[in-house]
C-alpha cells in the first residue's frame, strides 16, 4: 500500500526530529537512538499494511518512546508487557496531542539541541561532522567511513570516542534562551557548512564517495530554515550552499581534474539551485542585518548571474570581500578578496594586499597558487614559477596539484619557445 | 471547464528526494503531461520552491513574514504567476493587489519550474 521508498524518506526526514526528542525524553543518546531504530523496525512492518500515518515523526517518537520504556521494563524484569498489536492500536488516539505539542517550539528546540550536541567544542572537527552525520543524517557508519577515507572499524571506533565525550560532558536539556539558542544556532551552522565543505571539496576519485555529503548539508540546512524562518544568517548560509553547489557538475573535467569558474561551461550550472539561492539572498536582505553567509552568498550570486566571465562585477565583488574581511577577519579572506582586487584594479593591487600575509599562509596551497597568477599576469616569470613550485609542494590533492601544474608546464613551454632553457 | 489541481505531499519527503529519484519521478509525470498536452488539455504547469523560500504579506496589517501562509483560517482562493524581477517588485504588487481585495494573505513564492502547456480559452467573467 506504501511504497518502499516512500517510507525510507519518510523514516530519514523525521529522524532529527524523532531522536531529538527521544533524547529530550531518555537523556541518553545511545537509548534515543535505539528507540528511533525499534521505530523504524516497527514502521516497516506496520505502514506497508496500514498505510503511513498522519505525522510520520509523532509516530516513531511515540512507538521509540515505548519500545524504550519496554526495554527499561524488560531489563529490570518487571511484569509481562502488552505485545506490539495492542502498543500500535492506542496510536491514533495518543497521536493528536503529541502532534499539537510538536508544532510548538519543543521540536525546534528538539532538532536544535540533537545538532548541536554534535558541534561539542572538545571534539575535532571531523568529527564533529561524523557525529552529525551519523546521528542527526542517520548515515551508517559504512558510509561515513568511505566519505572519510578510513577503515569501518576506525570510524566506529571515532564515533563511539565522541559520543563518549559529549555524553560526559552533559547536555542542557533546558528549553534555551534567546541568548543561548542564537549561540546554538551559530554553532550548527557552521557545522552544516563544514558538512557541505567536505562533499564541495571533493575531487577526483574521492567525489563519488564524498559529493553526496554536500546534499545532505543542504537539506540539513532546509530543515533549519524551515525551523527558522526568519534568521537571515540561515538563508544566506542556505543561499551560499545552493549557489556553490549550483556549479558543481561544472567543476571537473572527465578525468576529475579542477576548472576554475572562468573556464566552466556556465550552460551546466543548475538552474533552480540558483533561482532557489538568488530568491534566499532576496528574503534575507530585507532584514538590513548582515552576516558572514549572507555576504559570502552576496558574491555567490555575482558569478551566478554573470551570464559570461567578463559580465562579472568585479568591483562590486571586491567590495563585498571588504565587507567580509571587517566581519570576520582572516588572511584567507584577504586572499580571496585578492582575486577579485586583481580583476577590478589589477595584479598590482592584489599584489601588495597579500604581501603581509605571506608569513602567517607559508602552509596554505592556495596563497602560492593566487601569488603564481599574479605574478604571470605581470609577466615575473621567475618569481612565479618559485610560487607555483612552493604551491605543488603544499597541495592537497592530486588535481590541485595537476592545476598548479598546468601553470608551471605552459611556463615551460612559454619558455622553450623564447629559446632560453 | 477549467480545474486547477493543486498538489500536496510532505515536503522534508519531497526534499530528502535524491536527484535521481527527483528525476525519475519527474519522468514519470512527464509521461503523463506529455499525453495531457497532445490531448489539448493541460495549460500551465507549475512546480513550487520549498516553503523556506517564501514570503507571507498578511494584508491588513501590512505585514511581511518570512516562511509560507500557515493560518489555517482562510483558504486557497486563487492565485497570480508574475514575471518579476524579485521579492521587492512582487511585495509591491501584492500591496497594490491587496488594495483593491483588502484582507487575507498573499504568499510569495518563487517557481522551481514553469510549463506553459497549450493555449486555454479565457473564462467568461475574468
Amino acid at each position: 500500500m506504501t511504497d518502499l521508498a516512500w517510507i525510507d524518506g519518510a523514516l530519514t526526514a523525521a529522524r532529527p526530529q524523532a531522536v531529538g526528542a527521544l533524547l529530550r525524553y531518555f537523556r541518553d543518546l545511545d537509548i534515543a537512538e535505539e528507540a528511533f531504530q525499534d521505530a523504524c523496525l516497527r514502521a516497516l512492518k506496520a505502514w506497508p499494511k496500514n498505510g503511513p500515518p498522519r505525522d510520520p515523526a509523532a509516530w516513531l517518537i511515540m512507538v521509540g518512546r515505548n519500545a524504550a520504556i519496554d526495554g527499561v521494563r524488560k531489563r529490570s524484569r518487571q511484569t509481562a508487557l502488552p505485545d506490539d498489536e495492542a502498543a500500535l492500536s492506542d496510536l491514533d488516539d495518543a497521536e493528536a496531542p503529541l502532534v499539537e505539542r510538536l508544532d510548538g517550539a519543543d521540536y525546534r528546540d528538539d532538532v536544535l539541541r540533537l545538532m548541536f550536541i554534535c558541534c561539542h567544542p572538545d571534539l575535532p572537527q571531523t568529527q564533529q561532522i561524523a557525529l552529525a552525520l551519523r546521528i542527526v543524517s542517520g548515515l551508517s557508519v559504512r558510509q561515513i567511513a568511505r566519505a572519510f577515507l578510513v577503515g569501518e572499524s576506525a570510524m566506529e571506533q571515532r564515533i563511539t570516542r565522541a559520543k563518549a565525550k559529549i555524553a560526559g560532558a552533559g547536555v542542557a536539556f533546558e528549553t534555551p534562551g534567546p541568548v543561548e539558542r542564537a549561540e546554538r544556532l551559530a554553532a550548527v551552522a557552521a557545522m552544516v557548512y563544514l558538512i557541505f565543505n567536505e562533499g564541495y571539496s571533493a575531487s577526483g576519485t574521492e567525489r563519488e564517495d564524498r559529493a553526496p555529503l554536500a546534499a545532505e548539508a543542504i537539506r540539513l540546512g532546509r530543515l533549519l530554515l524551515r525551523l527558522y524562518q526568519s534568521e537571515p544568517e540561515i538563508m544566506g548560509l542556505m543561499a551560499l550552499m545552493l549557489l556553490q553547489q549550483s556549479r558543481s557538475d561544472a567543476r571537473f573535467d572527465a578525468d576529475g581534474g579542477i576548472i576554475l569558474m572562468d573556464d566552466q561551461d556556465r550552460g551546466r550550472w543548475n538552474r533552480t539551485m540558483i533561482g532557489e539561492g538568488l530568491a534566499l539572498i532576496d528574503k534575507a536582505m530585507r532584514h538590513r542585518r548582515t552576516g558572514p553567509y549572507l555576504v559570502q552568498a552576496a558574491i555567490a550570486a555575482l558569478h551566478a548571474r554573470a551570464a559570461t566571465p567578463a559580465d562579472t562585477d568585479w568591483a562590486q565583488i571586491d567590495a563585498l570581500y571588504a565587507t567580509l574581511e571587517q566581519l570576520q577577519p582572516s588572511p584567507v579572506v584577504t586572499l580571496n578578496r585578492a582575486v577579485a582586487t586583481s580583476k577590478a584594479h589589477g595584479p598590482e593591487a592584489a599584489l601588495a594586499m597579500i604581501a603581509p600575509l605571506e608569513a602567517r599562509l607559508s602552509g596554505y596551497f592556495n596563497y602560492f597558487g593566487v601569488k603564481g597568477a599574479l605574478l604571470l599576469q605581470m609577466d615575473r616569470r621567475t618569481e612565479a614559477r618559485e610560487a607555483f613550485d612552493r604551491a605543488i609542494a603544499l597541495a592537497n590533492s592530486t588535481a590541485e596539484a595537476a592545476h598548479i601544474r598546468q601553470h608551471l608546464d605552459r611556463l615551460t613551454a612559454d619558455a622553450k619557445a623564447a629559446g632560453i632553457s | 471547464m477549467l480545474y486547477a489541481i493543486l498538489c500536496y505531499n510532505a515536503e522534508d519527503v519531497v526534499m530528502s528526494w535524491s536527484q535521481a529519484q527527483d528525476d525519475a519521478v519527474m519522468d514519470q509525470l512527464g509521461v503523463v503531461h506529455q499525453r495531457l498536452e497532445r490531448e489539448g488539455k493541460l495549460g500551465p504547469s507549475l512546480r513550487l520552491m520549498p516553503t523556506t523560500a517564501a514570503t507571507t504579506l498578511h494584508k491588513q496589517k501590512d505585514l511581511v513574514i518570512d516562511g509560507p501562509y500557515a493560518e489555517t483560517k482562510e483558504q486557497l482562493l486563487g492565485l497570480y504567476i508574475v514575471d518579476i524581477a524579485g521579492l521587492d517588485e512582487g511585495l509591491a504588487i501584492a500591496r497594490e493587489l491587496g488594495k483593491a481585495n483588502p484582507g487575507g494573505a498573499y504568499e510569495l513564492r518563487p517557481l522551481r519550474l514553469y510549463l506553459p502547456g497549450v493555449d486555454m480559452p479565457a473564462t467568461e467573467s475574468a
